[in-house]
């Protein structure tokens, strides 16, 4: 009959709207393992941190190819590794994280006479505190957090975080979407640490973000950079990478990193204990850390290099972009973020208050 | 039009058409919808079930430590307001949805039988593209230089732009852009049924227009109503997405909730215990639909 024939029509249409509809939720990829080819390494990486030219410069100089996974946060990268997804080779944690992945024994020890490279490490990020000797991951790639402004609207570079209470630009403020990067903001203002761990402090700290709230656009970590281009906001809390490629574009952008300091953190190489190409993966961490490949690396991305001889060689333009390469002086006043053990039920807490206020 | 059929005289039937089905479902070509369902669904349902009774260690792994804690936590009132925001905004988009929808609906179902198929094409073409794509075309839409200000400015109806962008209404708006055909086809399919025939005997009876719309096409479309809003009611109350990228991260939904216990602070048995609450909500809101709907006979 038709109308039977037409609901049986509808029917089927609805059947494709559900079939479309579950667009991908995750913001990372995931390279597919292939467990018998030895002639491929997996790769993952943070998505800022691909560049398919270098990875092919791999290949060629070896004839094993790179498959690459991408993930935008440290949280992901440990939620998909921990969950038992294996067939990651190379992965890029940064440096809580590695300590993380490190103490529950999921990065393998690396054999340093395969990465001859690790010499030319910078001193001051060779010897991290929890990994003096290497024997975990090797730094990549580091930079700090900071304020990416427009100094069209603001003429004098801001020198303390409590420009970010300014209520002159209310609507115009950005925050990373990071509750530890957040509560180290507050917590640098007042003068404390930003790895605290004492409930007191970190309820001062809600209260104090509190205030700040109607104030911020948007709390972010993915578009902080475009909505600095677009004039959605005037400040923007962020990291120096993204800001300094923010500035190519709209070249009014400026970074600065406060009085009061914050956070420096570094990117590290590490390989997995489940890796089956173990060796490979510290051929081509190597590679990365090649002072060749790690000038074109900065280069491109926009973020310093933990190769010594890299500063030297890269363009004057990335070179004396604060943003990329932080002077001594602001390497001095800034803190490494430490992962807080059981006081995330604090930060977890007092971010789900400081969300639904 | 057939009649709502009184219980006596559906229960027999009711059984031998179940036992005929009983031995269609058991057949082979099931066989392959079973498996998936099996392990794709139930599995991992089941292995939910059993990390929300599990704990999170220091480093956030899960704990074989059983423990009713997880869904104590769910009961703190620090999340009722969460649910409750989550809860309003939902009901928002599905009135919205409803009343955005339903006149749609309407004029597609009286159309013309080629423009009806149009219409229908023209409602589905959203779905081609990638819903995060979508969210994301609403960004460049809303955002304070965007295409919404720029135009508005130009025409001089607004002197200054909007900030709709990173608020609760473009969360709602997105929600409502998101889910609207979900409720657009269902009340097209008991529209299109309602003869025209009914209403012109509703007009020679003296029924006013309002009077014809209450008392003949709403009692009529009201399993598509209901179907409706139950599309559009429960992946809203999930939604993850739209608020995540149009909310700016200024308030948190359930959806952006549990994507946060899971993904950034590592609670999974909290963040299961979260989805179950969720689910539960879902049945709950099912289960009350069913029984208030139980009388109405399929339309036929």
């Amino acid at each position: 009959m038709k109308t039977a024939l037409k609901r049986y029509r509808v029917l089927l249409l609805m059947l494709f709207f559900f079939g479309c509809q579950p667009a991908s939720e995750e913001s990372g990829t995931m390279p597919s393992p292939k467990p018998d080819s030895s002639l491929e390494l997996s790769y993952f990486t943070w998505s800022d941190y691909v560049d398919q030219e270098l990875l092919n410069g791999f290949e060629k100089k070896t004839g094993i190819s790179i498959i690459v996974g991408t993930f935008s946060s440290n949280e992901e990268l440990l939620a998909k590794v921990q969950s038992g997804v294996v067939g990651y080779d190379v992965i890029a944690p940064s440096d809580y994280m590695a300590t993380l992945m490190a103490r529950q024994g999921l990065l393998a020890t690396l054999d340093l006479s395969r990465i001859p490279n690790v010499q030319h490490v910078i001193d001051s990020l060779k010897h991290l505190p929890f990994d003096p000797h290497n024997q975990f991951v090797i730094p990549y790639l580091w930079g700090t957090v900071g304020i990416g402004y427009d100094s069209t609207i603001i003429q004098t570079p801001p020198t303390s975080w409590e420009i970010l209470w300014d209520p002159q630009y209310k609507g115009k403020i950005s925050m990373l979407n990071d509750q530890r990067e957040v509560f180290g903001v507050a917590l640098r203002t007042m003068g404390y640490s930003l790895n605290a761990t004492a409930s007191a402090l970190i309820e001062q700290a809600k209260q104090k973000l509190i205030l700040q709230k109607s104030l911020v656009k948007a709390y972010t970590s993915e578009s902080f950079d475009q909505m600095l281009i677009a004039g959605d906001v005037v400040l923007a809390h962020g990291w120096g990478g993204p800001i300094a490629r923010a500035m190519r574009e709209k070249p009014s952008i400026q970074y600065v990193v406060p009085q009061e300091g914050g956070t420096i953190w570094t990117d590290c190489l590490a390989v997995l204990q489940s890796s089956p190409h173990k060796e490979l993966a510290m051929t081509f961490i190597n590679y990365l850390l090649d002072v060749d490949v790690a000038t074109a690396t900065s280069n491109r991305l926009l973020f310093a290099s933990a190769n010594q001889m890299v500063k030297e060689r890269v363009k004057a333009e990335v070179r004396e972009n604060s943003a990329v390469y932080p002077s001594e002086a602001t390497v001095q006043r800034m803190e490494w973020m430490t992962d807080p053990g059981e006081a995330i039920r604090d930060y977890d807490r007092a971010w789900t208050e400081l969300k639904v206020h | 039009m057939s009649q709502p059929l009184t219980k006596s005289s559906t229960i027999p039937p009711k059984r031998s058409v179940s036992k005929s089905s009983f031995s269609l479902w058991l057949s082979w070509p099931l066989v392959p919808a079973l498996v998936m369902f099996i392990v794709f669904f139930v599995i991992p349902l089941v292995m939910m079930l059993g990390i929300s009774f599990a704990s999170r260690d220091t480093y956030g792994r899960i704990a074989w430590l059983w423990t009713l804690s997880n869904y104590e936590r769910v009961f703190d009132p620090l999340y009722w307001t969460l649910y409750m925001r989550s809860a309003v905004l939902s009901v928002l988009t599905t009135g919205c949805c409803l009343v955005l929808g339903f006149p749609l609906a309407y004029a597609i179902a009286r159309a013309p039988a080629h423009f009806q198929r149009v219409l229908l094409v023209l409602v589905m073409i959203p779905f081609w593209t990638s819903f995060l794509v979508r969210t994301y075309a609403w960004i460049f839409i809303l955002r304070t230089e965007g295409l919404f200000n720029t135009i508005l400015i130009k025409w001089g109806i607004l002197t200054q732009p909007l900030e709709i962008l990173y608020t609760n209404s473009a969360v709602l708006l997105g929600l409502v852009y998101g889910y609207l055909p979900f409720m657009v086809l269902p009340l097209y399919v008991v529209i299109e049924r309602i003869s025209p025939v009914l209403e012109e005997a509703a007009y020679d009876l003296y029924a006013g227009k309002w009077m014809m719309f209450r008392r003949i096409i709403l009692p009529l479309a009201k399993p598509g109503i209901i179907g409706g809003c139950l599309l559009v009611f429960v992946p809203s109350l999930g939604a993850f997405i739209t608020p995540y990228l149009l909310g700016g991260g200024k308030t948190m939904m359930l959806g952006t909730l549990i994507q946060h216990e899971f993904l950034v602070i590592r609670d999974w048995p909290f963040g299961s215990a979260l989805s179950f609450i969720l689910m539960a909500i879902v049945l709950v809101v099912l289960a009350g639909l069913v029984k208030r709907t139980s009388g109405i006979a399929p339309v036929a």
